[in-house]
């Protein structure tokens, strides 16, 4: 766990995304489906964000302007810098035969790093507009579905599922491929276990996902 | 000293974070397990947060047996947060923790997502006290009428210092639904908007028994630190700045020194009740 203050190289439109590219400073990339914490300028807590892009010397985080502290976060231009702690979590395993890529919506936001680490492996990807559906060039090898179509329609069987999405998606997800690794999400202060903010059932259990995810392998 | 504030920083998972404060204050300790507040446990307010994570620990047999062992394997002076229902649930707890190396057990009788009339406090401290001969802190809450009556009581009933203030209660609603953000309704509000309303309790708690005195509510720098040491408090704990910003301990300490440099204090305890007209030669007690 390491913080810095990171340099905005720029921020991209992605669709109706932004990719937020800084420089990486000393920071690790971590294994994919980790997460780092981003400090939108003017906000008290910062926001859990996946790695969406490393080289060596940028990171790229994805993501969807729909709060004020996305929005702070993807306001941020050249020149400005902002505090990232990470990589935090625990991310996807990697040792996968025959890996399937499943992503709905802005849960596309760690494939980019995740196909490239596991070689390129087949992506379906959903979308809820044609627009949304621009992000899938981020990712090699994708299958495009847009709603009222659903991912859950266009998965090839026999895969090594690793899914991130939306909750309904997850679960839909799981019912047909019961051992996918799913990357969830939960509103979270810290992202290091302090907070008990993101807690979710997992076994039964009230847990915290930052600790014990983001990625588990049994639907929570 | 800096502390952290109870139920923001698990020693566990963070041991460097711990290891940077003076002494780790525990989430509060039931006498049984509780799972918590259903999600969702935490919105972001403009001047703060909100948190409804309902007491989740794992109560006391499993908190003495596994927990306590790893926390002290850490080097790092534990003081226990301990929460219960009736005062004979905060003595069975303090009963429990007597003989073990704890350096202090706070007890939490202010926690806004559970029920605890403010009448109680003297109760509750009485029962606790005659159960531990541990450093005993009553953590009390500002949203009752009199804080320096709240104070007096807990100082009366045999409290050797007092942690000022738990969060109050605030409501958080979705811009869209008009919902409640949080799972349960309200929630704590902490951060930035609890700074001056602590700074006041502390000073108000000080006045009225001269009792030592952990000040939170709000502390993001050392400037904000000395405040509350000139308010009264002889120590102060960080909250939710330690969310956005584990390094915090450190950077509040190197700034307190220089903020009370810069002022013409020898060390930022010399600050102690300059809010007061001066500090006094020491902390008297001053209940009959």
């Amino acid at each position: 766990m390491r913080r810095e203050l990171l340099d905005v190289v720029r921020v991209e439109d992605i669709g109706p995304y932004r990719l937020l590219r800084v420089r990486r400073g000393r920071l690790e990339s971590g294994i994919p489906g980790q997460f780092f914490m981003l400090a939108p300028p003017g906000r008290l807590l910062p926001r859990p964000m996946s790695l969406s892009l490393a080289t060596r010397t940028e990171f790229g985080f994805l993501i969807d302007p729909i709060g004020p502290g996305t929005k702070a976060l993807t306001g941020l231009v050249r020149g400005e810098r902002l505090n990232v702690l990470g990589p935090l979590g625990n991310g996807f395993r990697l040792d996968v035969e025959k890996p399937l890529l499943v992503g709905g919506g802005i849960g596309v936001a760690p494939f980019p790093y995740l196909s490239e680490r596991l070689g390129r492996p087949p992506a379906v990807l959903g979308f809820r507009s044609k627009a949304h559906a621009e992000t899938a060039a981020l990712v090699p090898n994708a299958e495009i579905v847009v709603e009222p179509r659903l991912v859950t329609e266009a998965m090839p069987a026999g895969h090594d599922v690793l899914a991130c999405g939306p909750e309904p998606m997850l679960r839909a997800v799981a019912a047909l491929a019961p051992a996918a690794q799913l990357a969830w999400e939960a509103p979270m202060a810290c992202g290091y276990g302090a907070c008990y903010g993101c807690a979710v059932e997992i076994g039964g259990e009230l847990k915290r996902l930052c600790v014990e995810g983001p990625v588990l392998e049994r639907a929570a | 000293m800096i502390l952290n504030a109870s139920g923001c920083l698990d020693a566990l998972t963070a041991p460097e974070v711990a290891q940077s404060l003076d002494a780790f204050v525990t989430k509060t300790v039931t006498p049984l397990p509780r799972e918590g507040n259903q999600p969702v446990r935490i919105a972001e307010t403009d001047l703060g947060m909100l948190n409804s994570i309902g007491l989740a620990n794992p109560g006391i047999d499993r908190f003495l047996a596994d927990t306590l062992p790893r926390l002290l394997d850490l080097g790092v002076s534990v003081w226990v947060s301990a929460g219960g229902f009736a005062a004979r649930e905060y003595a069975d707890l303090c009963a429990r923790l007597d003989d073990t190396p704890v350096a202090a057990i706070e007890l939490n009788v202010s926690c806004p997502n559970v029920s605890s009339p403010e009448e109680e406090v003297e109760e509750i401290v009485a029962a606790a006290r005659a159960a531990t001969t541990k450093t005993l802190y009553a953590k009390l809450s500002p949203s009752v009428p009199d804080v320096g009556a709240a104070a007096v009581a807990a100082a009366r009933a045999g409290a050797d210092g007092l942690t000022l203030v738990n969060t109050i209660r605030g409501l958080a609603l979705d811009e869209r639904t008009l919902e409640p953000k949080l799972g349960p309704g309200v929630g704590g509000l902490s951060g930035p908007a609890l700074r001056p309303i602590a700074l006041a309790a502390v000073f108000t708690a000080y006045r009225a028994t001269g009792l030592p005195i952990v000040g939170v509510g709000g502390v993001e720098t050392g400037a904000h630190g000395l405040e509350l040491i000139a308010s009264g408090a002889s120590a102060f704990a960080l909250g939710t700045v330690l969310f956005a910003d584990p390094e915090a301990p450190l950077r509040v300490r190197e700034e307190l020194e220089r903020e009370a440099s810069v002022r013409g204090f020898a060390t930022p305890l010399a600050a102690y009740a300059a809010a007061h007209g001066g500090p006094p030669p020491t902390p008297l007690r001053r209940v009959a």
